[in-house]
């Protein structure tokens, strides 16, 4: 059957092509900017005789989610920023434990109650814990709807594929704005499947299965964070992904995710048509970072901008995957431009500050 | 010559309990409490179907007791965890097994919730009115006036209120089917705290709505006296303030018995 593209908001076309990839169960609670991601599966899950429940809280729907993720469904939650901050300790018991889990934050502004205009504060929250202990998620990055569709879709393989915890990161631009994009096609459901060999479904004809997170015994608890580091090595080596623009004979690289990775290739496209050689660089997986293809790009580029709707926080990354891998080992300046509080930047705006780059207005 | 003697065997560790010493302290009641559930789960032949929520607290090891599939929650968070299973499994019987600074303090949104919801599970609600695992901390179960080290001039009503009577809480949630106290401190007691338990696993099976059994259970250690005087203390200080009784028993329940 040929695809179509159809006009779909973020929010509900994560919701659908999670469900065509094959979600068993469904839990959260209302939170804007995505609650219509809730709503969708509100419709949608009852329907195809699969799980929706709305929780009490996010602490609830998050260790729901633990739940069910023990028994080897295919299972998700989503919520936004503050949300997402009750959810943390769940998360780390999820990770803790080695269970499937995918999570979608459609990231507000904050700190504090804040608002519900589009925002990327969360990138430390998500990207460098939150939650409590040595952990790494998988945290892909949409800068579109079709890429959210496509992430979300994935999620759940990856989520699988290394017992972990995905989180489809966005901001609430990109939840609630309307644009084409093509649906994949629905997934075989497992309702009533094979289950893996550790998931929690009654103990017949086997021995128990047992899945926790203690460890009371220093070594071991050690052994456990060997195996979940060497894990994180496997997925660091396998799962970068990011988009490059212009940056062939790119002389300034712009890096910013989602939706500033938006704004930002209208800037460098801007900056082309004025003579400027300038590249983008937009990671999809936030963790892991492309920090390899950033150290190549140090090799020949003469300086980096960094975009993003928080005070600056992915450019700490970017300043250390770019520290000295200039050419002789110098490192290239990185500048950071950001707006904060949900204000969304305007091309023109990162178009200024590629020219301050590009004309040596700005330095180190 | 010695006669032949007739044996008859009328007591046995039960099949859904793994042959091994426990971590619980001497006289502790969690031993019997996990008797009774092992029990149950043989007479009713359920332990292939059945999985467990262990809790944060002194039970957190309760999996490696019970010879059913298992998981561990975290602190409070065992009903939500258990209504994930559920949700997904409706098939399996789940059952939570949770002190009362899990159950009643830092999980009574959880608790409280999932009654609400008539979540089909079953909790055992260990009652000792302190916090053990942590050594001894007042309880939101704590009796007025008890002695804890968070509470060392006892209990003070004015400033942290009375103690929180779960099952009777509990039983006025529009789903709760089967929710009552049973007490461990006696041998007539524990007789019926195991019919009890036999009959929330029922009222599950009947998928009839959500169920409670909450135990008054002793905590020697954290208490700072005997075994034998730790039952007495429930006898003597904890039921009178938590009176042993049926609080809900929705209509039907009692037939399946």
């Amino acid at each position: 059957m040929p695809m179509t593209k159809e006009l779909l908001k973020g929010n509900e076309a994560i919701a659908e092509a999670a469900i065509r990839a094959g979600v068993e169960a469904y839990f959260g609670y209302p939170i804007t900017p995505q609650t219509e991601l809730l709503e969708y599966m509100a419709r949608r899950m009852p329907e195809l005789n699969r799980v929706f429940l709305q929780a009490e809280s996010e602490v609830a729907a998050i260790n729901m989610v633990y739940g069910a993720a023990c028994t080897g469904v295919r299972v998700m939650s989503s919520s936004s920023s503050p949300g997402v901050s009750l959810m943390m300790e769940g998360i780390s018991y999820i990770v803790g434990s080695e269970v499937p889990a995918v999570l979608v934050d459609v990231m507000r502004g904050g700190p504090g109650l804040g608002n519900i205009a589009p925002s990327q504060a969360d990138y430390f929250q998500i990207v460098k814990g939150g939650g409590h202990g040595d952990y790494r998620l998988i945290v892909l990055a949409p800068a579109t709807v079709q890429e959210a569709i496509d992430l979300t879709y994935r999620a759940f393989d990856l989520a699988e594929k290394y017992r972990t915890v995905v989180v489809v990161l966005l901001d609430g631009n990109i939840g609630q704005l309307m644009e084409p994009a093509e649906l994949p096609p629905m997934r075989t459901f497992n309702g009533n499947g094979h289950r893996a060999p550790w998931a929690l479904t009654g103990a017949k004809g086997r021995p128990h299965n047992v899945i926790t997170s203690i460890y009371l015994v220093p070594e071991v608890e050690e052994q456990f964070n060997r195996k979940l580091q060497a894990k994180y090595r496997t997925i660091a080596e396998n799962e970068v992904r990011f988009v490059e623009y212009e940056t062939r004979d790119a002389e300034y690289v712009v890096v910013a995710f989602g939706t500033s990775g938006r704004v930002a290739q209208t800037a460098v496209k801007h900056a082309r048509a004025e003579g400027l050689k300038v590249g983008l660089l937009r990671p999809v997986s936030l963790w892991p970072f492309s920090e390899k293809r950033l150290a190549e790009l140090a090799e020949t580029a003469r300086g980096f901008l960094v975009v993003e709707m928080n005070a600056g926080q992915m450019v700490e990354d970017v300043r250390l995957a770019v520290s000295g891998k200039g050419r002789g080992g110098v490192t290239p300046p990185v500048q950071f431009y950001g707006r904060m509080g949900g204000v969304v930047p305007f091309p023109d705006e990162v178009f200024e500050e590629i020219q301050k780059m590009a004309t040596n207005e700005v330095t180190a | 010559m010695i006669a032949e003697l007739e044996e008859e065997l009328v007591y046995a560790r039960p099949h859904a309990l793994f042959d091994g010493a426990t971590h619980y302290c001497p006289g502790c009641t969690h031993g019997v409490a996990h008797r009774l559930v092992a029990e149950v789960i043989d007479e009713l032949g359920i332990a292939e179907m059945t999985i467990g929520v262990a809790p944060v607290g002194c039970a957190v090891f309760a999996y490696n007791y019970f010879n059913v599939d298992f998981a561990q929650a975290a602190h409070g968070r065992a009903p939500a965890m258990a209504t994930g299973i559920k949700r997904v499994r409706p098939d399996n019987v789940v059952f939570t097994y949770q002190g009362d600074g899990d159950l009643a303090s830092i999980g009574i949104a959880e608790i409280t919730h999932a009654a609400a919801r008539g979540e089909n599970i079953t909790v055992i609600f260990i009652n000792n009115a302190i916090y053990g695992m942590t050594g001894g901390q007042m309880a939101p179960t704590s009796l007025p006036g008890q002695k804890t080290t968070s509470s060392p001039c006892g209990r003070d009503v004015e400033t942290m209120g009375m103690p929180l009577k779960m099952a009777e809480m509990l039983a006025g949630m529009p789903g709760a089917a089967y929710v009552v106290r049973r007490s461990l401190h006696s041998v007539k007691e524990i007789n019926k705290a195991k019919k009890a338990i036999r009959l929330a696993f029922q009222t599950q099976m009947a998928g009839m709505g959500f169920t409670m059994v909450e135990l008054l259970s002793s905590c020697p250690t954290n208490w700072g006296i005997s075994a034998i005087d730790s039952l007495k203390w429930i006898e003597e200080h904890m039921i009178p303030y938590y009176p042993i009784g049926d609080y809900k028993v929705a209509e039907g329940v009692g037939s399946l018995n």
